[in-house]
């Protein structure tokens, strides 16, 4: 292995400027003329309303106050969801329009209504308060079921009962006839609580016109410039694409909350042209928490159907998915492709029917976070699973074991529309269960016992979809996009080279990983490669970062670039060491020639390649640079077993993780230490979805964790020190082998955690977040249901 | 933060004038509250007088069988006082479990008590400890100076000087912290004082209060067994989304008998 080489744990050559505070965020820019905005943003959750604008528009230094009116005048679009799901009935998805600005009916607290510009980031706020907003409150609903009820406030006309859809998938007869044959069914009701992205940057636009140029420019905080580029363009139709360029510079984390095209940048974008000059505008945390999108949000009725050895006959599950106010950009595909399908688990399970309503409320809009659809679907999976080991007396593990899919089974074709490519399932959970000492449970529960603590070990088996996605299977799907990624290999004369890929690093570690990748395949030292990423002029078009996607997708774009890039060497070393180009092999950097000593390194083939003098331009062009596209052939499916331990303090309820073991199959592993840190990352945000976060409503739909006073992020003491390992089953259809590693700990932590609490407590009457008054009531209506 | 007028008076009597003369002033301690409270746009003041440049107003000291702390003391320096840990280290505790590290350097323990957050940790010390507070017109007994959700006995420009804390036999202090702020949901104070025990509980009430029940149990015998079945009643207690009354109820009785016994094992 080479020591910046595929494999090796490469600090991140990111991390300096990070660390030093000399990164480039979108609020470090500042544009000569530069204006700052601010928005007037719904107080209630429901309500018609008229804006009385006038004496903001004569406050000092106030540039313009835009209204939804004037965006409409203006002819622009609305904000859109870009994937069409379609219901069990045949239609589509009521997708109600998301205007920029509200013209006359906010919808969910912190909707916007007006943007106001000024010279100073205060004057805009100072102006915002003086527009007179005069509401007519309209009744509102917040839960879900309630929105579902006859007489529930209608949120949108065009969705009547405040249904988005009810779909499903599975073959709901072959279920029914699997629970028929059950021996045992195990019944669970569980929350999927909704959660609060909070980056640790917040969300940011500045959004500059050009009159001369009819060029503008939307510099943002996003994991897909291109597709920001794309709606804003095809959809909004603020600016042609060819007339549109993006900038994502660095952006300090997004989690799925910055893929989505929202109000703030569109409108900002679009106010810089009407005033002719650059606008900016940054959320300050308060915003955050109510103009992000959230996450999670699922209510499930799960059943599962055993024979008499414990073998898992039928799933059924049962789900309300909470979409918010408006359908965010991508919010319709997360309850359901990303949901459904994974259903299966890693087990054999029969037969399997899920089918889920997507339901309107008046809250901010749910969309993508984190593993998206998947940590739902394992939490659902291994909940079950659990409890159905508990009720039978077959030990967790064992339960587990018993129901994998087999390792020489694959490819595996599921009950829910998937073919798994590779796996060991049986590998990782032996290998996590060793590692976290799970014969040893019982003495380590008795000496808790002793010191008056609840101890409860947990497992979760999870798998996931990720590399997302083949094309032409999300396109059968209702997706409206490709989700192939790009990637470009320059070489410049001097022989160092420029990476462009269409992915967006936000925290992953690209600027490390990708280098370590190109200079492994093309030999080409570490230090000589830089890539360049986030800026639709400077990169091909590229879909972007989510779904643990960059390396199995955008990785393997570059892979296809780097062979064009070899081939293309390939021609010009046969001509320069007179050779046939058949004759000229490819290794660590050097094209030789089979059977002589002749040799050439790929920086003098690149300078040649510039300084063609004697070249045969019929037959070799100049120059070496090469673009590859890749559109993945499937999913990738990266799958493993957490293990969880946890005491109790039955006096509090306070719930302390006190042991972490992770055994994850990513395929082949480029740089173990990002993905080591990939998977504390996940984990620790699994850890904060299963005791921390909770994000609340009152009924009414006034958010009742509107800051860190309220919401519990996860902190460093909060975590409990991990054990990481791997194994590995190369993914076989894309070039590296890699599967993805982003999302997993956020997928398999929540149900691990819960499943180590109910053990302890000997309940699973509880929800997430299990926050000790959660377990303190637990434990409470457990005693007295004892007595 | 809407426009204010910024004074940094460099004595007590520039200060009182300062505040004296302003239609809405406010003074600044080590802006905590203050400041975030002015960032959200939630007040709206007309003068701010930063007491940071008025000498002597900080530090820890000994004052016979007390230590009397600055008001302008930060929480940090309290908690690695030499003199506050070797004669209240309750209350050296008590300091150290206060936010994070920023805000442990930067917050007062003036600022603390005129702000009077029910979840804040000090007035359990006030209360606890039988402390005194003394401002530029009087003292004022700690039992007296809480008077309701962010309510002082202070009056209208009287600004805290310092806070005597009388040197108990034994004392402890048990906090169970909100999981997200990280205030106190319940903070119990226990002392066995040369006037008896106190028992003085912050965070589950409007304001901190004395649990009169479990002092006299404790009284008799100083041991966590003692107040076992002392129940503390929910009614009139906080309640919010990370706790009901009656889990705060239940709290107030667990952190009770955790401080008896740090301050019987001390
Ligand atoms: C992130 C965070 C976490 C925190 N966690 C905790 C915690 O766990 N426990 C806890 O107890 N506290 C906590 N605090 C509060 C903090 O410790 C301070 O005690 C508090 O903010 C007030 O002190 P200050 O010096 O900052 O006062 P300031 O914010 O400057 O002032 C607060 C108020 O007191 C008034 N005031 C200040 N000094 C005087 C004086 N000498 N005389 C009269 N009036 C005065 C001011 O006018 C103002 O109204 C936390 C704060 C933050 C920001």
């Amino acid at each position: 292995m080479a020591e910046n080489g595929i494999g090796a744990a490469v600090p991140r050559t990111e991390d300096h400027r990070f660390l030093t505070g000399t990164g480039d965020y979108t609020d470090d820019t500042n544009l000569p003329h530069q204006t700052y905005a601010a928005f007037v943003r719904s107080t209630h959750p429901h309500a018609t309303f008229t804006l009385d604008t006038s004496a903001a528009a004569a406050a000092p230094g106030v540039v313009a106050v835009l209204t939804g009116a004037d965006f409409a005048a203006d002819g622009k679009g609305s904000l859109i969801c870009g994937w069409a799901v379609t219901g069990k009935d045949g239609e589509p998805h009521k997708a109600p329009p998301h205007p920029v600005l509200a013209a006359d009916t906010v919808r969910h607290v912190g909707d916007a209504m007006a943007i106001v510009v000024a010279e100073s980031a205060r004057a805009a706020r100072d102006a915002a308060e003086q527009v007179e907003v005069d509401y007519s409150p309209l009744p509102a609903v917040a839960s879900m079921r309630e929105a579902l009820a006859d007489g529930a406030p209608q949120i949108h006309a065009e969705a009547p009962g405040n249904l988005c859809y009810d779909w499903e998938i599975g073959d709901r007869a072959a279920t029914d006839e699997a629970f028929a044959r059950a021996h045992h069914v195990t019944r669970l009701d569980l929350v999927n609580n909704r959660l609060i992205p909070n980056a640790m940057e917040p969300r940011a636009a500045i959004g500059d016109y050009n009159p001369a140029s009819g060029n503008y420019t939307l510099r943002l905080t996003s994991q897909n410039p291109h597709v920001h580029r794309l709606v804003l363009a095809a959809f909004v139709q603020i600016a042609p694409e060819h007339k549109l360029h993006v900038i994502a510079p660095d952006v300090g984390g997004g989690f799925g909350s910055k893929i989505f095209i929202y109000q703030e940048e569109t409108a900002v974008l679009w106010a810089a042209g009407r005033i002719g000059r650059p606008v900016k505008w940054t959320a300050d945390r308060s915003e955050s928490f109510v103009a992000d999108a959230h996450g999670r949000d699922h209510e499930s009725h799960v059943e599962l159907a055993l024979d008499a050895d414990g073998r898992f006959l039928g799933l059924r599950v049962s789900t309300l998915a909470n979409m918010g106010a408006y359908l965010s950009t991508f919010a319709s595909c997360v309850p359901s492709y990303l949901y459904g399908t994974l259903m299966q688990g890693q087990y054999t399970t029969g037969a399997i029917y899920c089918e889920v309503k997507a339901v309107f409320t008046n809250t901010t809009p749910v969309d993508a976070l984190r593993g998206a659809g998947r940590p739902e679907a394992t939490y659902v999976v291994e909940r079950i699973v659990d409890r159905a080991a508990h009720e039978t007396g077959i030990d967790p593990a064992e339960l587990r074991r018993r129901n994998f899919i087999p390792s020489d089974a694959f490819p595996y074709p599921t009950q829910v529309a998937l073919e798994y490519d590779s796996g060991n399932y049986a590998l990782a959970l032996d290998r996590a269960l060793e590692l976290a000492d799970y014969a040893g449970f019982d003495a380590r529960r008795a000496e808790a016992g002793a010191r008056g603590k609840l101890r409860g070990i947990g497992l979760s088996a999870y798998i996931e979809a990720c590399g997302i996605a083949p094309s032409q299977v999300v396109g059968s799907l209702g997706a409206g996009v490709g989700l192939w990624e790009s990637g470009g290999i320059r070489f410049n004369p001097t022989g160092n080279v420029l990476v462009y890929t269409g992915s967006h690093s936000h925290g992953q570690g690209h600027e490390t990983t990708f280098a370590q990748l190109v200079s492994d395949y093309l030999g080409v030292p570490f230090e000589n490669v830089e890539v360049v990423h986030g800026d639709t002029e400077k990169t091909p078009f590229g879909m972007g970062t989510y779904g643990s996607r960059s390396l199995a997708v955008g990785g393997s774009a570059l892979v296809k670039a780097m062979d064009k890039v070899i081939a293309k060497g390939r021609k010009i070393a046969a001509f320069s060491l007179e050779a046939s180009e058949e004759d000229v092999e490819f290794s660590g950097g050097d094209f030789t020639v089979a059977g002589t000593d002749k040799r050439m390194n790929i920086a003098e083939v690149a300078f040649s390649a510039y300084v063609p003098h004697n070249y045969p331009l019929d037959e070799l062009e100049p120059g070496l640079e090469e673009t590859g596209f890749y559109d993945p052939a499937n999913f990738t499916f990266p799958a493993g077993t957490h293990v969880c331990e946890v005491e109790v303090d039955p006096e509090t309820g306070v719930t302390e993780i006190v042991n972490w073991v992770a055994v994850d199959d990513f395929g082949n592993v480029i740089n173990p230490m990002i993905v080591e840190g990939q998977v504390h990352g996940g984990v620790a945000h699994g850890i904060g979805q299963a005791l921390l976060e909770g994000c609340t409503y009152d009924a009414g739909g006034q958010l009742l964790t509107g800051s860190f006073m309220d919401y519990t992020m996860p902190r460093a003491d909060d975590l409990p020190d991990m054990t990481v390992d791997t194994t590995c089953t190369p993914c076989p259809h894309n070039p590296l082998g890699v599967k993805g590693c982003g999302e997993a700990g956020a997928i398999a932590a929540p149900a691990a955690v819960m499943n180590a609490v109910t053990h302890a407590l000997g309940t699973s009457a509880i929800d997430m977040p299990a926050t000790p008054q959660a377990v303190w009531r637990a434990l409470g209506s457990q005693s007295q249901a004892r007595a | 933060m809407y426009a204010f007028n910024y004074h940094r008076p460099e004595t007590l009597e520039a200060a009182s004038a300062a505040l004296a003369a302003a239609a809405d002033g406010q003074v600044l301690a080590g802006g905590q509250t203050l400041i975030p409270t002015l960032k959200q746009r939630l007040a709206n003041p007309s003068d701010v007088i930063d007491l940071g440049g008025i000498a002597g107003l900080g530090g820890v000291r000994r004052e016979g069988d007390a230590i009397v702390v600055g008001a302008m003391t930060r929480h940090a320096e309290v908690a690695s006082s030499a003199e506050v840990r070797n004669a209240i280290p309750a209350l050296a505790a008590l300091a150290d479990c206060i936010g994070d590290p920023q805000v442990r350097n930067a917050g007062t323990i003036g600022g603390s008590i005129a702000n009077a957050d029910p979840a804040a940790d000090y007035p359990a010390a006030v209360v606890g400890l039988g402390a005194t507070v003394r401002t530029g017109r009087r003292t004022i007994a700690g039992d007296d100076f809480f008077t309701g959700l962010f309510e002082t006995a202070l009056e209208e420009g009287e600004i805290v000087l310092s806070v005597s804390f009388p040197v108990p036999r034994r004392a402890a202090y048990a906090k169970f912290p909100n999981p997200a702020s990280r205030y106190a949901v319940v903070g119990v104070m226990v002392a066995e004082t040369a006037s008896g025990v106190r028992v003085a509980v912050t965070g589950a009430g409007g304001h901190a209060f004395r649990v009169g029940a479990m002092e006299s149990a404790l009284g008799a015998s100083f041991t966590p067994e003692a107040i076992r079945d002392v129940a503390v009643s929910p009614d009139g207690l906080n309640e919010d989304i990370h706790a009901s009354a009656e889990y705060r109820a239940h709290l107030v009785g667990v952190m009770a008998r955790r401080a008896v016994a740090a301050a019987a094992g001390g």
